[in-house]
């Protein structure tokens, strides 16, 4: 059941990475890693509304994506420590976490790259006449600054390819405020330019979120060309392990752990009796035992051996 | 065989692929209709109609990106950038993203793609417009870089690049395209990183690729009526790099001239001459390594400032004779 589904993956993408976070504060990650911890209803609303066979680009925030599309845990805590069980075998890391086995591309460590590589995902779907196939893009408030991104929405609208673009507006880019970099912060209105509809959501309401992305699939699986979905969250988190949250005040991040979207979910589910509380305590509860789980399998699974360095070097 | 132009070579290798397989398809800046600035893909929009040869939008991050995007799904696309000084407004899709997906994704993707431009100078297209900017394609790990000098070699090597499972960058010489030369009328292939000795000599190789290579046989030619036996050796793929040809030529010659139309100062050249120097090779050589390439400068409008930037026949000839 689709609701049920969400519960859990909000769940383990938020252990995940508090479990990150707290490596990291020991120094066990090498590295570093990008958390979206505030930010998991994007991630679970939007592809819970999706087909497996559908293309996902994650952002370099991307863990909770990579969870709501299927990634295992395990194989992912495994990648964050850089072993060889790694999703990657140890050599992406974080920031590239992805599985093209199901249909998962990824992280990318470079702004609006994905948004591109997306339209090229679609149009081969189109040449292969593929029907119920989608492509969909996460990216950032900032990365919608990118000229990529623009370049990709004009070539996926004028190519009416199945592209879903999906907007995670936290807010901030980094450290800066949207107001400080866009004369206008409705970043539904960049849709406009391309003749694409657009809608905005409240990001941290994962059912708002499902039900607006089932009926964007909708829109953009029958041929119509291109959606934008703008989903308005916040990250609680810092931006990475640098982040010293010198930008913000700690009553802002306060406000917004009170709009936290496990929360209201949890609100919702129990004030409409669709699960007890003892049940939700359960699924979280197990959710949180596979993290810990990852987390030993990751441990004790080897480095990457030498030998396998330049595998997959070609030139 | 048959006599054809380079330019018809590689509209003939593509046409031949695209008909072989149904997953290659050709994309670029006008060239349905218009057949691209140079005329490369004649004919090509009436064989295979607009599904398969599509025009995009001004836009090369979207369409090389969108190249990338569609091979890491089973396609085989063959992109085409005007200029190949067009690259630098998708470096991003060419550097941080085709050549380290596969690597970087634990070997899950690949990116069968073929990127071809139109590169180098001699057409009096001023400074963006005819840059050689090989030498940095061939130092990002997961990319190959093929430069052919003859349609013999274009067609073939196009094929192969094509039928390759990673991204390779196809370095057309505007200055090539009209030229001609003779090609089998039966299927053949190259493979990617064998070099070709274009011309047998004793006493000095020279290294090159690209237009220079038409140049140093000239330069061969007239060295000959110095009694001077020059080989000219082809290295016609960047990455891979036939090693072993080069440093089999310079143990017989002795003698060492590069040449390519790049900018000298950090061009390929360094790599050649780096590979000669730590190689057994170095201990055969009776005189210095010796590079020639375009100076440091951007490339001007004017013919005769043009030509002093680019090495030419003379200037091969002059540094042949400095060697020995």
């Amino acid at each position: 059941m689709i609701m049920w589904q969400m519960w859990i993956d909000m769940h383990l993408a938020r252990y995940f990475e508090e479990r990150v976070q707290w490596l990291f504060s020991k120094g066990l990650v090498h590295g570093t890693t990008h958390l979206g911890i505030g930010e998991e209803a994007t991630a679970a609303g939007t592809i819970a509304a999706m087909k497996s066979q559908d293309y996902v680009f994650g952002t370099h925030r991307g863990h909770s994506q990579a969870i709501a599309k299927g990634i295992d845990v395990k194989y992912m805590m495994a990648e964050i420590l850089a072993r060889e069980t790694g999703v990657c075998k140890g050599k992406g890391g974080s920031m590239h976490i992805a599985d093209p086995d199901i249909h998962y591309f990824g992280a990318d460590g470079v702004l609006g790259a994905s948004a591109v590589m997306c339209v090229g995902t679609a149009l081969a779907t189109r040449k292969r006449k593929e029907e119920d196939r989608i492509s969909v893009v996460f990216f950032g408030d900032g990365t919608s600054n990118e000229g990529a991104t623009w370049e990709a929405m004009n070539l996926a609208a004028v190519w009416e390819l199945p592209v879903l673009f999906v907007c995670v507006n936290n807010t901030y880019g980094m450290s800066t405020p949207i107001q400080d970099v866009m004369k206008d912060t409705d970043i539904a209105k960049r849709a406009y330019p391309f003749g694409m509809p657009a809608k905005t959501v409240d990001g941290n309401n994962v059912l708002e979120i499902y039900h607006a992305s089932v009926e964007a699939r909708k829109y953009v699986a029958s041929g119509k060309g291109p959606m934008l979905l703008v989903e308005n969250t916040y990250r609680i988190s810092g931006h990475s392990k640098s982040d010293g949250n010198l930008y913000r005040t700690k009553e802002e991040i306060e406000s917004w752990k009170e709009k936290c979207p496990i929360k209201a979910f949890r609100m919702y589910l129990i004030e409409n009796e669709l699960f007890t509380e003892e049940e939700l305590d359960k699924a979280a509860k197990a959710a949180a035992d596979e993290i810990e789980q990852a987390e030993e399998f990751a441990k004790a699974s080897p480095e990457p051996s030498f030998d396998d360095l330049m595998n997959d070097v070609y030139a | 065989m048959k006599e054809i132009t380079y330019a018809q070579a590689i509209n003939d290798a593509m046409c031949e692929e695209m008909i072989r397989d149904e997953t290659v398809f050709f994309m670029g800046e006008d060239i349905a209709e218009y057949c691209g600035a140079f005329g490369v893909s004649r004919g090509m929009l009436e064989k295979f109609g607009k599904d398969r040869i599509m025009n995009t939008p001004i836009s090369e991050q979207a369409f090389v990106g969108a190249g990338i995007g569609a091979a890491m799904v089973g396609m085989r696309p063959i992109v085409e950038l005007m200029f190949s000084d067009f690259m630098c407004v998708c470096f991003d899709e060419l550097v941080n993203e085709a050549p380290k997906m596969r690597f970087m994704f634990g070997g899950k993707v690949k990116v069968p793609m073929v990127m071809r431009t139109p590169s180098g100078g001699g057409t009096g297209a001023a400074a963006q417009h005819s840059q050689s900017l090989e030498a940095c394609l061939a130092h990002f790990p997961g990319l190959k870089v093929v430069i052919p000098s003859t349609p013999y070699d274009a067609k073939g090597l196009l094929k192969t690049a094509i039928r390759d499972d990673n991204p390779v960058m196809f370095l057309e010489q505007k200055t090539l395209y009209r030229t001609k030369g003779m090609v089998p009328e039966e299927e053949y292939t190259i493979p990617l990183g064998v070099a070709d000795v274009k011309r047998s000599g004793t006493d000095c190789s020279i290294i090159t690729y690209g237009r220079m290579v038409q140049m140093s046989l000239e330069a061969a030619q007239r060295l000959m009526e110095e009694g001077i036996n020059v080989e000219v050796v082809d290295i016609r793929s960047l990455v891979p790099l036939d090693h072993k040809t080069i440093i089999e030529s310079v143990r017989k010659t002795r003698h060492v001239l590069i040449v390519h139309e790049a900018v000298q100062f950090g061009g390929f050249g360094g790599e050649i001459a780096g590979q000669i120097a730590d190689s057994e090779a170095f201990y055969y050589l009776d005189a210095p390594i010796r590079r020639l390439g375009a100076l440091s400068c951007p490339i001007p409008f004017n013919p005769n400032l043009e030509k002093a930037v680019f090495p030419t026949v003379e200037k091969i000839v002059a540094q042949v004779k400095s060697l020995l």
